[in-house]
Formats: C-alpha cells, structure tokens, sequence
C-alpha cells in the first residue's frame, strides 16, 4: 500500500526537474547527465513497484509464481477484475466507493473549514490569534497515528465506534491545512479587496466566498489533495475503529484479505488486483490537479 | 481542549477499573458456585449478539444460525486476523467497555486474554461441561489450560500436523518415505544428493517449531495456579533446535521462509520435496506449486522413535465470550453449535479451509474424500489420527507475540550463521521471564 503514498512524489520530481535542468544545461553538461541519472533511478525506484504491480494483476494465479515477476503471461486482467467484483457480492466495490466517500467528502469538508480557519487567522486580528496559530501548527507535528488510540477511546464513550463518523469526523481536520491556507490568504488576498468588497456591501462570509476562496483556489488544490491522499492511506484509524465490512476503506479490507492469506491462497490474487486498482483513483486525480498542487505547495514554502 | 480532553481520559480510566473490578469480582464469586449459575443463566426474551471472527464467509454460517434462533440474533464483525490487529482492537475494546460478545482467538493468545481478565469462564453455562466429550482432547486442554471446571472457550479448529511430499519423487529416486527424524535426516542427504532440498527451515515460524517440540514431547510453559513456569530449554526443546541446527550445518534444508514466491517456486519446480505442516497447509502447496498436481502424498509426521505415535499441532483457534458480556449463556449456546455442529464446520470448512476440532467433524463427508492434487489419497484420514495423537499437555504462555519475536530474531541469527537455534530458545527464555516480570505475571525462576 505503500506505493499510494509514492504516487505524489512520482510526479513532482519529474516535473519539476524540467525546469532547473534548462537553466543549468548551459553551465555544465557532466552536472546534467548526473542530475537526469539521479532522476531515472528515483523514478525507476517508484514506478517499478507499479509496474510489478501490474503485471501480477495480469496474472492468472497459477501464473503469478511461474513466470517472470516483470513481463506478461497470458492477459487475464479482465477476468481478474471480473473475479475480484464477484468475489463475495462485490464486497471490493463497497470497499472503493467507501474510499471515495471518506475521501472525498472528508477532504471537500476538510478544505472548507482549513480555508476558512485559516483565512480568518489571516485576515481578522484578534485576541490570542498567534497563540491559536500556534497550537495549529503543534497539530502537525502530531502523528495521526498517535491520536487513533485515545479518539477510539473517546468514540467509545459516546458509541460511535464502528460507525461511518467514527472515520469521517477525524477527516475533517488538517492542521496542516490551516496553516498553508493562512501564508496563502495573507500573501494573496489583499486587504484593500476585501475592503472594497465590504464597501460595496458584501457581508464577511459573501466576501470569502466570492472573493477570497477564489484568490486562494490554488492552495485549496493542494491542501484538498494532500487531505485526499491522506486520508485514501489512512489505515490504523479505520483498522481500530471499524469492525463492520461494509464501512471498510479499501485499505483496511484488503489488508485483512492478505492476513488471511496462508490459509486461504486465493485470496492472494484478489488483495493483488485490488490493490492496483486502489491506486488508479489516486493517479487519475494527481493527473488532473498536478499544476495546482505544485503551484500551492511552491506558495507555501516560499511566500 | 485539553482540559476536556483530560476530564474524559480521567472518566475513561475510571469506567474502565469499575469494569475490570466488577468482572473479577463476579469471576471471584463464580468458582465458588451459585453466583456463576446465575451469572451464566439464560435470559428472557430476545438477545442479540455480536461475534468479531477474521473467517472470509463466516456470515454465511451466522445466518443459518439465526434462521434457526429467533431469540438469539448474532451479528459478525470482521477485521484483519488476529496479530494482524484484531487482538489488539479487543484488548482496546475491553478497556473501553465495549467488547463484542464473541471473538475468535488463537490458542496460542488465549492465555494472554486470560491474565487481562478478558474471558468468561463458560464451565457453569449448560451443557459446556457436557460438551467436553465432543472435542478432541488436547483442544479441550487448549482453551481449559487443563484446569478442572475451568472453559475460556470453545475449540473451533486445529492444525494437526503431517508430511506433505513428493510421492513420485521418492519412488523415481528410489528413497524410502522417512517415519522417524532420523531416518528423514538420512532421506534429506539421499534428496540433497538429486540438488533438491528435503524440506526449508521456516525462520519466521516459531509456531511450526513449537509444534514439532510439541510433537517430541516437550512444553514451552506450565501454570501451578500460583507462577508461571518458562520453559523453552528442556531437553526436548533442545533435541528439535540440535536436530534442525544439524541439518542447517550440513546444508540439507533451505532456509527460505514460508509463504513467499520463492518458497512456492521450490515446491513448484521440485526443488523442495517435503513440508512439515498442518492440516490447513493443504491448500498452500495447492495454490503455490500448481505444476505439481497429483504428485503429492501426505503421510505420518516421522517419529523420534521407531514406533511411537505422536503428532504435533500448528495453529487452530477458539470462540471466546468476553467479559462484559451481558449473555454468556447464550454466547455459549452459539459457539457451541458453530464448532460442533456438523452443517457449521462442514461450511466452514468450504470456506476457508478450517480443520475441526470436533470429533463429529474429524469424520465430516468432505474430509473423507480423495483430495485430487494429493493424488487422490483421502489425505484427512491421516490428519485425524495425527490429531487423536496430540499431547494435551502443551501449554501457551501469555506473552506469545513477545516470545515468537525473540525466538524468531535468534532463528534469523541461527540461519545466517551467528549462533544456533538452541542459543535462540535461550534468549527467548530470559527474554520471556523478563516480559513476564515487567507484565507483573508471577512467574517461577
């Protein structure tokens, strides 16, 4: 499952190498040569997982261990997806449609309220503004692991343990939202906007959302997929909090299919074909909002 | 934030003792007679239960359960197997107060819920007792830890132990089917002579080992009521470590670990000829070395000595009632028709390949069949007479996860060339009086 977490990182060095690598041809062709080699091998690194990936979801099982690891045998993608969606009613389409909900929904809501708080931060002065910033940013450093534990314990209290909310509310935070979205906003929503827009009679929350969250767009791109990708990974929440199938990420159930893998070897296939049509989400809508997310994550670090 | 935070750690932490403390009050109370009856009576009207077990397609045989039971529903609940994080979601759910009813728990973790006051004791539930007689015995001496009125759970399946091998590949070879070690030792050089190996030693498998000490008559813990006993360097112990570490030396079995592409490929391509395993194994081999269909045979695990008739145990697991259970008795009724009734194991077994620890189910219709990829040989006769021939002595400790870690790092050592299998059960020792000690678990030096 790893190899979801990669997918980001497949894509921005290859991108953003085009740039520098330009500039610096002029100055020496051996520093090039070496910069483009450091490039293949990372880029070899983390597309042959995927590749690998692939071909065993090609596989017939009786195949997968007697060929070659990284070239075709006979092409039985199709039936694999086909065994895989019949396999126990269709249990794998759940598990990718609960993916997308938690996903989705958490990261749109998660955006929302990181734009907003941060936003705020920027842009209203008030007492104990810093001190809130602050402990905002102490929220990142925060391991979302760490926290699986005592929410369990906190669900607990009130019976939302294996429930959807008991995976979706935790979504909706991100710290590290709030904190890009407030360098953005006080880098690229100026005051004099905003105070033109409440000249013209625009309440605070029309001004935000006709004026501002449109000047922030790119960072909301970014922070929407970091929290997407973040929360499409997320295991140990759900593998605590959950014990019903049918509200199973893709990660967790997959996962329990491969723990039971010595004893029912079957199953093998299926955790392999589902796990590569678990990252192509993941890859189609890094394809789509690559350039925001570059531009957002260059915004945060820079301005 | 933080105070809110604080105040509900603070109410947490009290709920969780009031709940520990009422459960091992009411423990208490039970071994001395009436309050048990009353503890595990049955209750009025309709009860509905929840059951947490890894099995893919356990619900199928829930529902014919509450097809069948009106008055008492039970809902599945599912996760990854027990190591996988299972084990770890009910020890945090005891805490929290909100346990399933049910769990499915591995022999060897039975004894850790046990010291955590996790498990009812079932022996007052009608017909637990009574139901003794309907299990094999040293399944019973499992989830009993060989105490009288004493039943933490029901048995549900078993990994009696036997060897998979190369039927024609012996024949071709003109080498006897070993039915001692010794004479496996002897076979291992006549096959390592071919290029192949006998067999690999898993490194990983500390529970493949522990069945084959179990085999040869050693035990690896022992409880006198009062102190744990550690004891992973009896002499029995030691001859399997010896045994094996002699093989290593002399290169006549592979290392590689179970499970992996590798491994399936040595099977697949001949290079392994034998597996030590259980009963469950035999779809391993199935699925990893397809190109060897009907070519294997499953015989007796060989004998230390000539003659004898001992088998060894590798895995299996339970159905627990945890404390916090408001319907024990009901719990009870269900684990005992899921693991005694023959339309149960029989789909359970369809299912995900469960070898039964019921004697009715030893002699179910689907295991007496001839298994075509065993070349037809009704190969579950033999795990039955492997599994009558069981020690019931063998007992788990209850830091097991602790003690297959330390057992294992040695085991990795040992197969690489640093120190030996039986340096590796010494460290597992220490390491595992230590664990018990920080545990606060009496334990005898």
């Amino acid at each position: 499952m790893s190899a979801l977490t990669e997918t980001p990182t497949v894509i921005r060095p290859a991108k953003r190498g085009n740039t520098p690598v330009a500039k610096v041809a002029k100055e020496s062709p051996l520093s090039r040569v070496g910069a483009m080699t450091v490039m293949l091998v990372f880029t070899l690194y983390f597309l042959i997982p995927i590749w690998w990936l692939f071909i065993a979801g090609t596989k017939s099982s009786s195949q997968f261990t007697t060929t070659s690891p990284l070239w075709f045998a006979d092409f039985n993608l199709f039936a694999n997806i086909g065994n895989l969606v019949a396999y126990r009613d269709g249990v794998f389409l759940k598990w990718m449609l609960n993916s997308a909900l938690y996903a989705g929904a958490g990261a749109l809501l998660a955006t929302l309220f990181a734009a907003m708080c941060g936003y705020a931060l920027a842009k209203y002065r008030f007492p104990g503004r810093e001190l809130l910033f602050n402990i905002v940013l102490g929220g990142v450093l925060v391991p979302a692991t760490a926290l699986a534990l005592p929410l369990f314990l906190i669900f607990s209290q009130v019976s939302l343990t294996n429930t959807f909310w008991a995976v979706f509310l935790p979504s909706l935070v991100s710290p590290f939202g709030v904190y890009l979205t407030r360098i953005f906003a006080s880098a690229s929503v100026p005051d004099e906007l905003i105070e033109a827009a409440r000249l013209d009679g625009a309440g605070e929350v029309r001004t935000f959302f006709t004026v501002s969250v449109k000047l922030m767009f790119p960072a909301l791109v970014t922070v929407f997929l970091f929290q997407f990708v973040a929360i499409w990974n997320n295991f140990f929440l759900p593998l605590i909090m959950l014990r019903d199938e049918t509200l199973f990420p893709v990660t967790l159930g997959l996962y329990a299919w491969n723990s039971q893998v010595n004893q029912i070897p079957e199953l093998r296939g299926y955790v392999l074909i589902g796990a590569l049509l678990s990252i192509i989400p993941l890859i189609v809508l890094f394809l789509l909002l690559q350039r925001f997310w570059r531009n957002g994550l260059g915004a945060g670090s820079v301005k | 934030m933080r105070i809110t935070k604080r105040a509900a750690t603070v109410a947490l932490l009290t709920a969780a003792t009031v709940a520990l403390t009422g459960c091992s009050a009411a423990g208490t109370s039970g071994g001395s007679g009436d309050g048990d009856a009353a503890a595990c009576a049955p209750a009025e009207g309709k009860v509905e239960l929840t059951f947490t077990s890894w099995i893919p397609g356990i619900e199928d045989v829930v529902d014919v359960w509450n097809e069948a039971n009106p008055d008492i529903q039970v809902a599945v609940q599912t996760g990854p197997n027990g190591n996988g994080g299972t084990y770890a979601n009910f020890f945090n759910q005891l805490e929290a107060g909100n346990a399933p009813d049910l769990g499915q728990i591995e022999y060897d973790a039975l004894p850790n819920f046990r010291v955590q006051d996790g498990l009812v004791n079932l022996a007052s539930c009608d017909g637990v007792m009574d139901a003794k007689a309907d299990f094999v015995d040293w399944t019973w001496g499992q989830v009993s830890f060989n105490e009288d009125d004493a039943v933490y759970a029901i048995p549900q399946d078993s990994g009696p132990m036997a060897m998979f091998y190369r039927a024609d590949l012996f024949e071709a070879n003109g080498i006897a089917i070993p039915t001692t070690w010794e004479e496996y030792a002897t076979a291992a050089e006549q096959v390592r002579a071919t290029g192949a190996y006998i067999t690999n030693f898993s490194q990983g498998d500390i529970n493949q080992f522990a069945g084959l000490v179990w085999q040869a008559g050693g035990t690896w813990f022992g409880n006198d009521g009062d102190n744990w006993n550690v004891d992973l360097t009896g002499e029995e112990s030691i001859k399997v470590a010896d045994y094996w570490q002699d093989l290593i030396d002399r290169d006549l079995v592979s290392t590689v670990p179970a499970w992996t592409t590798e491994w399936d490929n040595a099977y697949n391509s001949s290079a392994a000829w034998t597996w030590n395993s259980a009963a469950w194994g035999a779809n391993s081999i199935a699925s990893g070395a397809p190109d060897t269909a009907g070519k294997w045979a499953v015989a007796e695990s060989p004998q230390w000595e000539a003659g004898d008739e001992a088998s060894g145990n590798w895995g299996g697991s339970s159905t627990a009632v945890f404390t916090g259970s408001e319907h024990p008795y009901e719990a009870a009724q269900f684990a005992l028709w899921l693991n005694s009734s023959s339309e149960s194991l029989t789909m359970l077994n369809e299912a995900a390949n469960l070898y039964p620890a019921a004697k009715a189910g030893l002699e179910l219709p689907v295991l007496k069949e001839g298994v075509e990829f065993y070349g037809d040989q009704p190969i579950y006769d033999v795990f039955a007479k492997a599994s009558s021939e069981v020690s019931a002595d063998f007992v788990w400790g209850p830091t097991m996860t602790q003690t297959y870690n330390d057992v294992s790092d040695g085991f990795k050592a040992a197969v690489s060339g640093n120190g030996t299998l039986a340096d590796a059960l010494t460290t597992g020792q220490t390491a595992t009086v230590d664990a018990l000690k920080a545990q606060s678990i009496p334990v005898k030096e």
